[in-house]
């Protein structure tokens, strides 16, 4: 799906976490959100999902306007930072949340809905863990549940927070190749936010540099390495 | 091991064995004397003319009435209060306002004050005297010395136990699992009944098991609105006072030992509930 942002903006109170910014994102990118924190890539990222509301501007989806769908209306996969992985609830139980929140004209049969979970639990590699909690799973086990429960919903996008921010060194490498070959199976348009400038230029397809509200720089990763358009980015990127 | 070795290896916080000893032994004489000797003397007293002397004043239909009463007050208010603790937590926790803290102060308001002053304030409010209460006396409906009013007397004393127990949990807990579940398509009473309440169980029961001990055993606002009357609106607490001081000693202290055996039952249930979901509500208890 393609998403376009037109001068979006948001105001918390007095302070202003999004001057109006724009962005195209084609349909089938991988999309780095980049910045610092307090630049705001999360607002927008949550803004995107239908979690926060813009103070002014448009969201399109495929050229349709979007900005007043509600966050069950726009069918967004969303990984959190932390995953917020229901804790009560068994991995199945997790993945089978959104198929069981349908109503009841759209609701797969129980057999469909374990059919399904059981073919995401195979993507993401973990096909023995589905009566596990997730206090049992390690962060790396947790955080590819998330995924598993955000494409279990058949999402017209995928937007993830930080996805790899609480994982240590190694397997946050072997992820980041796990959630591109998601990408590229299920060829769904993914925005990511990062604070990491080598994940961002590792993974991403486009990558938007944030600062302070405002989109400092939107490019290839090799463009934005290559030709740094502000001095904010030549030194976050350490160019 | 030497002297020397074992001082060295004392951990920094250890007291001395004297000092601990001391310390443990005051613990016990304060308990004992503040929560046992008492406890132990109520069942003494209720049984001082035998076990039968004690079950037949419990069979009066003073006693009777005193306990269906209490238990009918507390079934009423105990339900309503926990509804409103949640809506009062869920408020407060998963939403940003002006004046929030303004609101929490609000809810600790019950416990500042003065149980016979709240009492007082209802009187005012619903009495004969009042226009609201003269015309709801009027309609057939009279809510001070008669049942409603010992409800709200009730109701307004145990209202901070629910949503106090609730809140720091749900602060806690944070609102990013009910934003998974928005974003997974579930309404917003779906993500209540499969998201929120079971994450919130097991506080939930232990703030409805202490507003249930408070709910039965209040005495101060209830014996300003309730006017004690005998078979009407006396409750177990007010019962106990009346029938003390009329020296009917054994009566009032069979009843007293029935209060105090509720509370134990409650007082039991919540340490089991402690015992095993004790991660739950340590969340609650470190504010």
């Amino acid at each position: 799906m393609h998403i376009e942002i037109d001068e979006i903006s948001k105001q918390f109170g007095t302070t202003a976490a999004l001057h109006p910014v724009s962005l195209a994102i084609p349909s089938g990118a991988l999309v780095a959100l980049l910045g610092p924190s307090g630049s705001g890539k999360t607002t927008l990222l949550r803004i995107l999902g239908g979690l926060e509301f813009p103070s002014s501007g448009r969201v399109l989806f495929d050229g349709r306007d979007a900005t007043g769908l509600s966050v069950q209306e726009r069918r967004a996969g969303f990984v959190f930072q932390s995953y917020a992985l229901f804790r009560h609830m068994t991995v199945f139980d997790n993945i089978a949340y959104g198929l069981n929140a349908r109503p009841r004209a759209t609701r797969p049969t129980k057999a469909e809905i374990a059919r399904r979970v059981t073919k995401l639990l195979d993507l993401i590699q973990l096909p023995e863990i589905g009566a596990r909690y997730p206090s049992q799973l390690s962060g790396g086990q947790r955080q590819r549940v998330a995924l598993a429960r955000a494409l279990a919903i058949e999402p017209r996008m995928l937007l993830l927070d930080e996805p790899f921010g609480a994982l240590d060194a190694k397997v946050r490498k072997e992820l980041r190749q796990g959630l591109r070959d998601i990408h590229d199976t299920t060829g769904l348009t993914t925005v990511f936010v990062t604070h990491d400038q080598d994940e961002a230029m590792e993974l991403a397809d486009l990558v938007v540099v944030m600062s302070m509200g405002r989109i400092e720089q939107i490019g290839k990763p090799q463009d934005i390495r290559a030709r740094p358009a502000t001095p904010f980015v030549r030194d976050f990127i350490g160019a | 091991m030497s002297d020397a070795a074992q001082i060295r290896f004392r951990a920094a916080t250890e007291e001395s064995p004297a000092a601990r000893w001391t310390l443990i032994a005051l613990a016990f004489a304060g308990l004992a004397i503040l929560v046992f000797a008492p406890l132990i003397a109520v069942f003494v007293e209720a049984l001082a003319e035998g076990v039968t002397a004690s079950l037949k004043s419990l069979a009066s239909p003073d006693a009777r009435d005193a306990i269906r009463l209490t238990l009918t007050i507390a079934a009423i208010s105990v339900p309503l209060n926990a509804v409103f603790g949640i809506a009062a937590a869920w408020f407060i926790t998963k939403f940003d306002f002006r004046g929030k803290a303004f609101l929490i102060t609000l809810i600790d308001l019950p416990f500042s004050v003065s149980p016979v002053v709240a009492g007082l304030c209802i009187v005012l409010m619903f009495g004969a005297n009042s226009a609201l209460g003269g015309w709801l006396v009027a309609q057939g409906y009279p809510i001070v010395f008669a049942m409603p009013g010992i409800i709200l007397a009730t109701m307004f004393v145990t209202f901070p136990f629910v949503a106090r127990e609730l809140i720091p949990v749900m602060i806690e807990q944070g609102r990013a699992e009910e934003e998974a579940a928005l974003t997974l398509g579930a309404s917003g009473w779906r993500v209540f009944w499969t998201v929120t309440l079971p994450n919130i169980r097991w506080a939930l029961l232990y703030g409805v098991l202490l507003c249930n001990a408070r709910a039965m055993g209040e005495f101060g606002a209830v014996s300003v609105v309730s006017g004690k009357i005998r078979g009407q609106t006396a409750t177990m607490p007010t019962t106990i006072e009346m029938q003390y001081q009329e020296y009917l000693s054994v009566a009032a202290f069979s009843l007293a030992a029935v209060l105090a055996l509720l509370a134990l039952v409650t007082l039991l249930l919540k340490t089991a509930l402690e015992i095993r979901h004790a991660d739950q509500l340590a969340a609650a208890h470190r504010h």
